[in-house]
């Protein structure tokens, strides 16, 4: 029978069921989530919560903190108070120096692994595909040893009596060594070395993508050679490149071990600044103010990044 | 100059995939002579190589051996940008991050041309293919037939002087394609541009093209008009790939004239046309259409026996007759009047019963 009532009836009973099974389908993600948010939560928020409260502290004669509440950590990022006279402040650019330096090298870095990561993802991505794996894997093979180990390996490498020097001046090419450890060009190489699997490995996954009929389609189109890369193949893959990008400029702005032995510690990073305070400085309320002004700045970029990026790629 | 007749020469052209030890020849040995303007057409199996071919004359491909002219200049060995000629791709192969009419205009670009050469070639392209409210569209956002359309558009938009076509409609619904096939042929009639089109749907081929090219497993079996191939086919794979057919086997008993005596193994002779002397076991071919049917009785058809089934499709009906000769010969009608276990005759006119070439 179908009558009104029937339909009525019908009717409630499947909305309940659409109901419960999207009770169930809110539950499951939720589980699913759990454990990743609870992750975050304990070695994520928490940590940047304590940090947050000591950069508005005073410091502890011993290191730690006392417990008052003072923009001092804030303002010596700045500001340099008057030895003599506590209220007199003056600009002292020292610490905007090693941030602007630091970004630099890191800018620097970013660029130079593009260059060469992007031309090693390009010949991985046209193997024929059994061999692709193998390459990936020797891409990332560097990993497997520890990055302080292989720091030390590059510095073994680029020192006054290491193999570069050694092969300079037996060839006969240079007289005296050349200076590269302790310089801002050995750090720049270190940070290439040690960041370059990031770059390869998420352009790789944007050329793999890539529809090589595109490429065909351009050929045809009386595009040459460098045409293509430029129209076709570099906006096809910009997504992998800014993923590249972000995953080398992010840890290269905060980078420790390598400016630490390569650069000899000589010229401060951040990461070096950072560890200091942390250290012999014994100003956790400064290494912590300027961890916080680090990660804004990161945040802003990223930011920016996703918005031009988003507009841009939004296909890909 | 090239002459008229030979605008592209196809000489003795093969490909060969793989490393020497495992060689596959994906074409073996063609030779083609396409005319300036025509509509050509590659047609065949897959696997034949028709898409190989259109590889070798786009420059995608380098030949193993023999040679590419176009208009008397061999272009076998240039690279694609550097060959007068562009391809409307089967998966079209619009870039993604360009719009309708940035897509249009890449050849003329890369072509260094100036700008408003370049938008004026746009909007007249633009209007060709009837998409002009479109032009700002990203190409993802079109429908596989306006896709299609931009496709077209932009491989003409440089004027090439000849476009190849790659199985371009196979991916549209039937009635769009109807729809496109047309769209084509005006296409190309007001562009004048020579278009060398690929497809397996023998229909198409038939409906579309001023030539055709039968080909098979890398060989190109026969060249000639749809008339001609359809009417007169040289080879039992051409017969039998386009259209429907009858093949009945025999024993060569005269030969003559352009006309050979074929007595079958169950005792009626025949008489058909050869076009070279034949001997011993021939197959004879004839069109269904081409049948005579009529009631039996009077003892002077060619062939008779029993109806077996009647197929009807719309515009006609298939009669199966089992006239003895081990598989059924199939009559088409457009009048029936019979009924399955009638005994009918079939007459099966010289002129269009062909003797082929094995
Ligand atoms: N790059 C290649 N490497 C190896 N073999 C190939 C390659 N390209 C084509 N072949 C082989 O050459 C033969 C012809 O291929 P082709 O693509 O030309 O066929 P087709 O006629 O276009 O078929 P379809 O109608 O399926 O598109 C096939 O046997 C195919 O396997
Ligand atoms: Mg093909």
């Amino acid at each position: 029978m179908s009558t009104p009532d029937t339909h009525a009836q019908a009717d409630a009973a499947l909305r309940a069921a659409i109901r419960q099974r999207e009770r169930e389908a809110f539950r499951n993600r939720w589980l699913l989530l759990a454990p990743g948010v609870g992750l975050i939560a304990c070695v994520g928020l928490l940590p940047l919560a304590l940090t947050m409260i000591y950069s508005f502290l005073e410091p502890g004669t011993y290191g730690g903190v006392t417990w008052t509440f003072s923009t001092g950590a804030y303002e010596q990022f700045l500001f340099e108070r008057d030895l003599f006279d506590e209220t007199l402040l003056t600009f002292n650019p020292s610490y905007v120096i090693i941030f602007a330096r630091s970004i630099f090298l890191a800018l620097v870095a970013t660029v130079g692994t593009l260059l060469v990561g992007y031309p090693t993802a390009y010949f991985i991505a046209t193997r024929p595909r059994e061999s692709r794996n193998l390459w990936l894997f020797l891409i990332t093979l560097p990993f497997w040893t520890n990055l302080l180990i292989r720091t030390y390996a590059m510095l073994l490498i680029i020192r006054d009596e290491g193999l570069i020097n050694a092969v300079l001046m037996g060839v006969g090419v240079v007289e005296q060594p050349v200076g590269i450890l302790y310089t801002d060009f050995a750090v720049f190489l270190g940070l290439i070395y040690s960041f370059l699997p990031f770059m390869v490995l998420p352009v790789y996954a944007s050329l793999e993508k890539l529809d090589f009929r595109l490429v065909e389609a351009a050929y045809d189109l009386y595009a040459t050679r460098w045409r293509v890369l430029r129209r076709v193949i570099i906006p096809a893959t910009r997504p992998g490149i800014v993923a590249g990008c972000i995953l080398v400029f992010i840890p290269g702005l905060g980078a420790y071990i390598t400016p630490e032995l390569l650069g000899g510690g000589k010229k401060l990073m951040i990461g070096n600044m950072i560890a200091l305070q942390f250290g012999t400085a014994r100003n956790w309320p400064f290494g912590s103010a300027a961890a916080l002004i680090l990660m804004a700045m990161v945040v802003l970029m990223l930011v920016f990044l996703m918005r031009r990026g988003g507009r841009q790629v939004g296909h890909g | 100059m090239g002459s008229d007749d030979g605008f592209i020469e196809i000489v003795d052209v093969t490909k060969a995939f793989g490393p020497a030890d495992r060689r596959v020849f994906a074409l073996g040995g063609v030779t083609a002579t396409i005319r300036r303007g025509e509509f050509f057409t590659l047609l065949g199996p897959s696997g034949c190589g028709k898409t190989t071919l259109l590889r070798l004359i786009a420059g995608f491909e380098l030949p193993t051996s023999g040679e590419i002219r176009l208009d008397g200049q061999e272009i076998g060995h240039l690279p694609p940008f550097r060959r007068p000629v562009n391809t409307v791709f089967q998966n079209y192969a619009l870039f993604p991050h360009m719009t309708v009419a940035e897509n249009i205009g890449f050849g003329l670009e890369m072509l260094d041309k100036p700008r408003a050469e370049i938008a004026s070639t746009v909007a007249r392209m633009l209007a060709l293919v009837k998409m002009s409210d479109l032009a700002g569209r990203r190409t993802d956002q079109l429908s596989g037939g306006q896709q299609q359309r931009v496709a077209l558009a932009r491989a003409l938009a440089p004027q090439p002087k000849v476009l190849l076509l790659d199985e371009p409609l196979s991916a549209l619904d039937l009635k769009l394609r109807k729809e496109m096939q047309v769209e084509l042929k005006r296409i190309q009639h007001e562009t004048g541009i020579t278009f060398i089109f690929v497809t397996h749907d023998q229909e198409e081929a038939l409906t579309m093209s001023d030539r055709i090219a039968v080909m098979e497993k890398g060989h190109i079996l026969q060249i000639g008009s749809p008339t001609e191939i359809y009417n007169a086919p040289a080879a039992r794979f051409v017969a039998d790939f386009i259209g429907d057919i009858n093949f009945i086997e025999g024993e060569v008993v005269s030969c003559g004239d352009g006309r050979a005596e074929v007595r079958l193994p169950s005792g009626p002779l025949l008489s058909a046309h050869a076009g070279q002397p034949v001997s011993g076991r021939v197959t004879l071919a004839i069109r269904p259409e081409k049948i005579g049917l009529r009631a039996a009785g009077d003892g002077t058809a060619q062939l008779s026996g029993r109806i077996t089934n009647l197929v009807y499709f719309g515009s006609g009906t298939n009669v199966h007759v089992d006239a003895g000769i081990g598989a059924d010969i199939v009559a088409r009608t457009t009048t029936p009047g019979v009924a399955i276990g009638d005994r009918v005759g079939l007459d099966l006119p010289f002129a269009d019963l062909s003797v082929l070439a094995e």
